[in-house]
């Protein structure tokens, strides 16, 4: 007998299915359930570029202290798919569990002796209880959700409310979903020795967050920064947040009246339409809006230029993946930093946003259709797949109902006819930004010309070299004021006073609060900054230059972010140690804490020119 | 310089519309094309439409692409709010303006090489689409900024200025524009004003994707002898299927007409369109039969000109996306924030 991993509300449990077989569903039901126990989840969705067939998983992280990020490693695995059987078997912990479906026999080689199995016949409970090919298919999922309620001790009446949830008068539906529930759990109860030693207890950890993923949140947060007009193309990870807007807009956008539309959403031609069209409802004074992925980005940069450019105010979001190329569509990574901060070719810098969950994909959502309209230019959103895609839970969206749309500086119709002075590149504030007017504002003032060429002040074409500095070095002041405007970045202090500093954004975060406290329990303290957008605060150096080391950690290759902090924020490159992940899967704690912990070793001794600096 | 604004001084008995302006109202600055080019002509015709049509010039905005004809918008309409995009992109620009703000009137100006060649898709897809706009592709045959090179729409066995047989197929753009959707298709030649004024007019009352591909030879590269796109080569080939002759409300019909030799299409707006038939059979609301004439014409190396198809009951893409009437650029917080006790049940339902 193997030994037995012991553990209340704190395991891992992976499923792995065959996409296609509706295990998705039944998954996330059982990862629900745990949270109406009060117990926080987090889940993540591993899946194929493939609609059927391939493998795919589902990791569930039950954790009482609400860690968010992977863990690494498994404790229970659920074991689906033949096809991967081997490798899943490998991946269980010593002491772990492993749950199948006896059914057929299975010799003895292809098990662990230090792991334990748990065998069900899911496939012969299934086949006596139901005749439908696809009946068979469906429960059999929910099957084993009842033999993992047993197992786990999961309350089955939080299971059996969520159906009457999700099966509101469909009384057909919701009798065969419990029927089978109750057919995994009580096989279960009178075959073998429950619970196991992982389970869940009651607790009351989770509040009153939600349990929500980030392209939907992203997608709410553009409705209720007013945006107007989307135009997208289908492109995974970011497919799911323009069909959210899609949803969210039928839902909330809808003139009661007369059931028109208070939107305008258009599936593009390709990519280059998408933001085509974005930058011309932008123009014409929409709130207006993109969302795509890596090669989108690529696809769009002619455009993105323009819109820097020609000072048009649009929204872009980056629901980033593993590239280059097709690269890795559903995996996740951090690596379309730089092509997005300089997007387009020509002097260009961008505005971007790093919101680290869903809570700040809806406020940062919202924020950014404010921040492009005030700045007039192109700004991004760059979430990931890990952000976009999974549920995550999350504290809950707020809204102050005081708050109004800053549409930035329009000249009005009376403006215009008081004789106020408009010229469309004029910097009358100091502050960069120049007025603008709506077309059709004015029957004889306030008409310009908006072009991707050289111009004067008065938006007239002009190829004169001063004309163009001019309006080169106004663009960076412009930029220069946006630091002030962009999210500021969140300091985490250390417990004591700490040598090592830390730097991370976006979906790092979950991971990185686990790793601190691992770290600050074994002795090793690190202040952490969360950046949460671009221009770079000056406080972003200064707390570099207050390091003797500053870790960052990222999620591509070549260190996109640290790249821009020492071109951008002008740090010490000598200063900085890459803390680099990029195989696809979201970074952890785990190796957060291992990649730490090794570096600070080498570093307990504090060089004499670096201390004396 | 490549920025002169035009004298505002005038001829006092210069002719006023309506709305109190003169024709000199409409004009932009003065043009940096070589003299001659059909372009020119083109933005005459827009002029004149636009003063006749008694439209306010603010009201519309006319947006382009990049190459000669693109750049033509500077050179009419100076109250009106201009965009000069990126090459073969105009389409798109304009869809998203024109969902931003329905109330206005699109006016996207383009040419072979930015709507023929790299643009091609944007073109078939902002038809098919049903953008309620006025499309004129302002058709040389040839790249002028560039000086000299084939477009797609020259004609295969056209000869370059330079000497050079084109040697590939050329790129139908009314044969594109009817089979993919667009709701009013027309052809002229930029040195028929008589032709070109009311269609132009005619597209912009229409609702819906109108398409205008205007002939407009270029004096600098491709008005030589073994040129398809030349004045005298358009001139000469020219076979107009109608004659447009009144457009804005239901005038009595006062010239004398042999019975057949009229045909009237009611557009949306109550404007009626009195075509003057020119080729007997020509039915300008028959697609199919319109595609097949083209087709027949253009293989006997005849130029068809005219309103090639016109659908009366057009549909455009506010209509299919069921948009508010009130321009999206107008609507305020209320109209468009859920507010926060619709955010609070949107958590709820999240837990």
């Amino acid at each position: 007998m193997a030994k037995r991993v012991e553990a209340v509300n704190d395991f891992v449990v992976k499923f792995a299915n065959v996409n296609g077989s509706g295990s998705a569903s039944a998954n996330e039901l059982f990862a629900r359930s745990i949270l109406r126990m009060g117990v926080p989840v987090s889940s993540r969705n591993i899946f194929p570029s493939n609609i059927q067939g391939l493998p795919t998983w589902y990791e569930v992280r039950v954790n009482e202290r609400g860690y968010q990020g992977r863990r690494g490693g498994v404790d229970l695995t659920v074991a689906m798919n033949p096809e991967t059987w081997a490798q899943d078997v490998r991946e269980i912990e010593p002491g772990g569990y492993l749950f199948y479906d006896n059914s057929k026999p299975l010799p003895q080689s292809k098990f662990r002796d230090d792991v334990n199995v748990i065998g069900v016949p899911l496939t012969e409970i299934c086949n006596a209880s139901y005749s439908d090919a696809r009946q068979r298919q469906l429960f059999k999922n929910i099957i084993y959700v009842g033999a993992l309620s047993a197992l786990l001790e999961i309350d089955p009446n939080e299971i059996e409310r969520l159906f009457s949830e999700q099966f509101k008068g469909k009384e057909a539906l919701l009798q065969s979903n419990i029927k089978a529930l109750r057919l995994g759990r009580d096989y279960v109860l009178q075959h073998l020795p429950c619970p196991l030693g992982i389970r869940v207890r009651r607790a009351s950890a989770v509040g009153n967050r939600i349990f929500v993923d980030g392209n939907s949140a992203t997608a709410l947060g553009a409705v209720y920064g007013g945006a107007t007009v989307c135009a997208w193309y289908p492109i995974t990870p970011s497919s799911s947040l323009a069909e959210a807007f899609i949803h969210h807009c039928q839902k909330y956008r809808v003139d009661p009246a007369t059931g028109n539309h208070r939107y305008a959403i258009v599936q593009a031609e390709d990519e280059l339409a998408s933001i085509g069209i974005a930058i011309g409802a932008g123009w014409n004074g929409a709130r207006a809006f993109t969302c795509t992925s890596g090669p989108g980005i690529s696809l769009m940069q002619e455009f993105i230029g323009l819109a820097y450019f020609a000072e048009v105010p649009v929204v872009i979001i980056d629901v980033q993946r593993g590239g280059p190329s097709t690269g890795m569509p559903t995996r996740t990574q951090q690596s379309d930093l730089l092509a997005c901060a300089y997007a387009s070719h020509g002097d260009t810098k961008h505005v971007l946003l790093f919101p680290e969950d869903p809570t700040e994909c809806f406020e940062f959502g919202a924020q950014a259709f404010d921040l492009a309209d005030r700045l007039q230019t192109p700004v991004f959103v760059m979430t990931d797949l890990d952000i976009g895609m999974n549920t995550r839970l999350s504290d809950p969206f707020q809204w102050d109902d005081t708050r109004a749309l800053d549409r930035g500086k329009v000249m009005s119709y009376e403006d215009l006819e008081a004789g106020k002075d408009f010229g469309r590149y004029l910097d009358v504030d100091g502050d960069g930004i120049p007025y603008r007017t709506y077309p059709g504002t004015h029957p004889t003032r306030g008409a310009f010309f908006t072009r991707g060429t050289t111009k004067d002040r008065y938006a007239r074409y002009s190829e004169a070299g001063p004309d163009y500095v001019d309006n080169m070095q106004r663009l960076l002041r412009k930029f220069d004021t946006a630091k002030a405007m962009v999210p500021k970045p969140l300091l985490r202090p250390a417990a004591r006073p700490a040598r090592f500093g830390a730097v991370y954004y976006g979906s790092t975060s979950a991971a990185m609060q686990e790793a601190l406290d691992v770290l600050s329990d074994r002795g090793i303290h690190v202040n952490a900054l969360r950046v949460r957008g671009f221009p770079f605060q000056d406080e972003i150096a200064d707390f570099v230059a207050s390091h003797p080391w500053v870790f960052v950690v990222e999620q591509n290759r070549d260190a996109q972010l640290k790249t821009l902090l020492v071109n951008e924020a002008k740090v010490n490159p000598a200063r900085l140690i890459s803390v680099l992940h990029y195989d696809g899967t979201p970074i952890t704690a785990r190796y957060i804490v291992e990649q730490i912990a090794q570096h600070a070793a080498a570093r307990t001794v504090l060089p004499f020119r670096k201390a004396a600096s | 310089m490549t920025y002169i604004a035009k004298p505002k001084l005038h001829h006092p008995t210069l002719g006023k519309n309506q709305l109190g302006y003169t024709r000199r109202d409409y004009e932009g600055t003065i043009s940096t094309l070589c003299a001659g080019c059909g372009h020119d002509s083109i933005s005459a015709a827009i002029v004149q439409a636009c003063w006749e049509l008694d439209i306010e010039p603010h009201r519309v905005a006319k947006l382009s692409g990049i190459g000669c004809s693109s750049k033509t918008p500077t050179y009419f309409l100076g109250n009106s709010h201009g965009f000069n995009s990126v090459h073969g992109r105009m389409p798109s620009v304009v869809t998203g303006a024109n969902l931003a703000n329905r109330d206005l009137i699109y006016l996207g100006v383009s040419g072979d090489g930015d709507s023929a060649s790299i643009g091609l898709g944007q073109f078939a897809h902002c038809l098919r689409r049903g953008v309620n706009m006025v499309y004129i592709v302002e058709n040389n045959g040839v790249y002028g900024l560039t000086k000299g090179q084939f477009s797609a729409t020259a004609d295969k066995g056209s000869k370059s200025k330079r000497g050079v047989t084109n040697t590939e197929e050329a790129v139908d753009m009314i044969g594109l524009a009817l089979m993919v959707g667009a709701t009013f298709v027309a052809r002229s030649f930029s040195g028929d004003k008589k032709q070109l004024v009311p269609l132009i007019k005619a597209a912009i009352e229409h609702r819906g994707a109108a398409f205008l591909d205007v002939i407009s030879p270029c004096v600098a590269f491709n008005n030589h002898a073994g040129s398809t796109k030349s004045y005298d080569y358009v001139r000469e080939h020219n076979e107009a299927v109608n004659r447009l002759d009144f457009i804005e409300g239901k005038e009595e019909i006062t010239a004398d007409y042999a019975p057949g030799e009229l045909v009237e299409v009611t557009q949306h707006d109550g404007s009626v369109l009195r075509l003057r038939k020119l080729a007997p059979d020509y039915d300008p609301t028959d697609r199919l039969k319109a595609m097949s004439h083209l087709q027949e014409r253009a293989a006997a190396g005849e130029v068809v000109t005219g309103l090639l198809y016109i659908k009366p009951d057009s549909v455009d893409l506010h209509e299919y996306l069921n948009t508010v009437k009130t321009p999206l650029t107008q609507l305020n917080e209320r109209e468009l924030c859920p507010g926060s006790v619709m955010l609070e049940r949107i958590n709820a339902a999240l837990r």
